[in-house]
């Protein structure tokens, strides 16, 4: 995909490749990654450094019945799982996490839906549609929120996010995203924390509606 | 030394099987001669083109040790270090298909794998993965220079390590080897990822260049 401006800062890039990244985060990751070559070949060279201190590190004395286990298992039948395919504007990694299917919005108010894909104690991710024209709720973070724009576009206060493009919001950023004229948005938003909302109702309905 | 048809001098220095023309720009000579890969790419392309056994236990023999202490490293419980190590090396044989020298050295593609498996294994869910690109039918020819490419950037990329001062070296392997988190790593001020970057900055663009390629329909 091109004219995207937004990337994966290096620091998660770098816990993606290490398999550090909370589940939520590393979704929104390979996400991006099967959109935009830029950070595809800039995660190749991370797991290039990664190769790189495997091949320097000290060899271990392994058992020596792993190795007859690993050279006489090279026949047997072997489980490996066939990648979901892109769906319309869904990447492959998510049409993975959603199993398949097509996701199932539910309202949240102001013309908004939502489809949760995972939530648990390491964050949540979810989709979101969000009408044209319409704000998400002004909020803060208490950690950090990753947002991939998969159609249409959002701006706020710092900048404008087409498809593709990835914002990251931290605790510092009071942010209003309002959707852009034209095709709905729908993002691709990963938490590792819940999100406060600023106005008294949302606040409300956040336990219901899980965000 | 030989004649082409065309009476431009062959160059033929074919003490290898793997053998490449190289045409010289702005000269009429066509240059015949051996491609150095290194010894894990000559093992692991017998592997994916050949189904080589002796190769993949050469590559076990390389590999299975040096990943049981990487394994170890980044939080795998004792018991389950070896299972990790022959799952990943199983799946290096499985996978050998998608090995592509152009994109990926044999290490890095290794790393991929070892962390993927671990985390499937230890925390039974799969991790979220990129698409893979898909590969043209057309473009089975192997591009040797961007594959010695990759090859010298990955040298000196090594080299780049080596010289860290110790403490910088044990931040690069903690980041890489899973024992510092993200906020870790954006916090840590003394991890030298300008001189990580700089080193595969030609890499990258080979890399770039190579996607875009393979993007192009």
């Amino acid at each position: 995909m091109t004219g995207i401006t937004h990337h994966i800062p290096d620091s998660l890039l770098i816990a993606y490749a290490a398999g550090t990244l909370p589940k939520p985060f590393a979704l929104v990751v390979a996400a991006h990654v099967s959109l935009c070559d830029e950070c595809r070949a800039r995660l190749a060279a991370h797991e290039a450094a990664g190769g790189a201190i495997i091949e320097q590190s000290a060899p271990e004395t392994i058992s020596e019945s792993l190795r007859d286990r690993v050279l006489d298992a090279l026949d047997n039948p072997f489980d490996m799982p066939a990648p979901h395919p892109r769906q319309g504007v869904y990447p492959g990694p998510v049409m993975e996490a959603l199993k398949g299917r097509p996701p199932k919005w539910k309202r949240i108010g102001m013309g908004n839906r939502q489809c949760i894909i995972d939530h648990g104690a390491e964050g949540s991710v979810r989709l979101l549609w969000i009408a044209p024209g319409q704000a998400v709720p002004d909020h803060g973070h208490n950690g950090l929120e990753l947002t991939l724009v998969l159609q249409g576009a959002f701006e706020d206060e710092t900048g404008h996010f087409g498809p593709g493009d990835l914002e990251i919001a931290d605790a510092d950023l009071e942010h209003t995203p309002i959707a852009a004229e034209g095709a709905p948005c729908i993002c691709l938003a990963a938490t590792d924390a819940a999100l406060k909302f600023n106005s008294f109702l949302p606040r409300v309905l956040q336990p219901l509606f899980r965000i | 030394m030989m004649l082409l048809d065309d009476h431009r001098t062959l160059a033929v220095n074919a003490t290898c099987d793997r053998l490449v023309v190289s045409m010289m720009a702005g000269q009429e000579q066509a240059q015949v001669s051996k491609i150095n890969y290194s010894i894990q790419t000559e093992w692991m392309l017998a592997v994916r083109d050949d189904r080589d056994r002796r190769a993949f236990a050469q590559l076990f023999d390389h590999f299975a040790p040096r990943l049981k202490g990487v394994v170890a490293r980044s939080g795998a419980p004792s018991a389950q270090v070896e299972d990790i190590v022959q799952d990943v090396m199983l799946t290096v044989w499985h996978k050998a298909h998608q090995f592509d020298p152009e994109r990926a050295q044999v290490s890095s593609w290794i790393y991929q794998i070892a962390r993927n498996r671990q985390i499937d294994i230890l925390r039974r869910e799969r991790r979220p993965l990129p698409e893979e690109i898909a590969q043209q039918a057309e473009d089975t020819t192997p591009d040797a220079s961007q594959i010695l490419g990759l090859e010298q950037e990955t040298e000196k990329l090594k080299q780049a390590l080596n010289k860290l001062k110790p403490a910088q070296r044990e931040m690069v392997e903690k980041a890489y080897l899973g024992e510092l988190s993200h906020t870790d790593i954006q916090a840590e001020t003394g991890l030298p990822l300008g001189t990580i970057k700089s080193r595969i900055r030609l890499g990258l663009e080979r890399l770039r260049h190579e996607l875009k390629i393979i993007g192009t329909p």
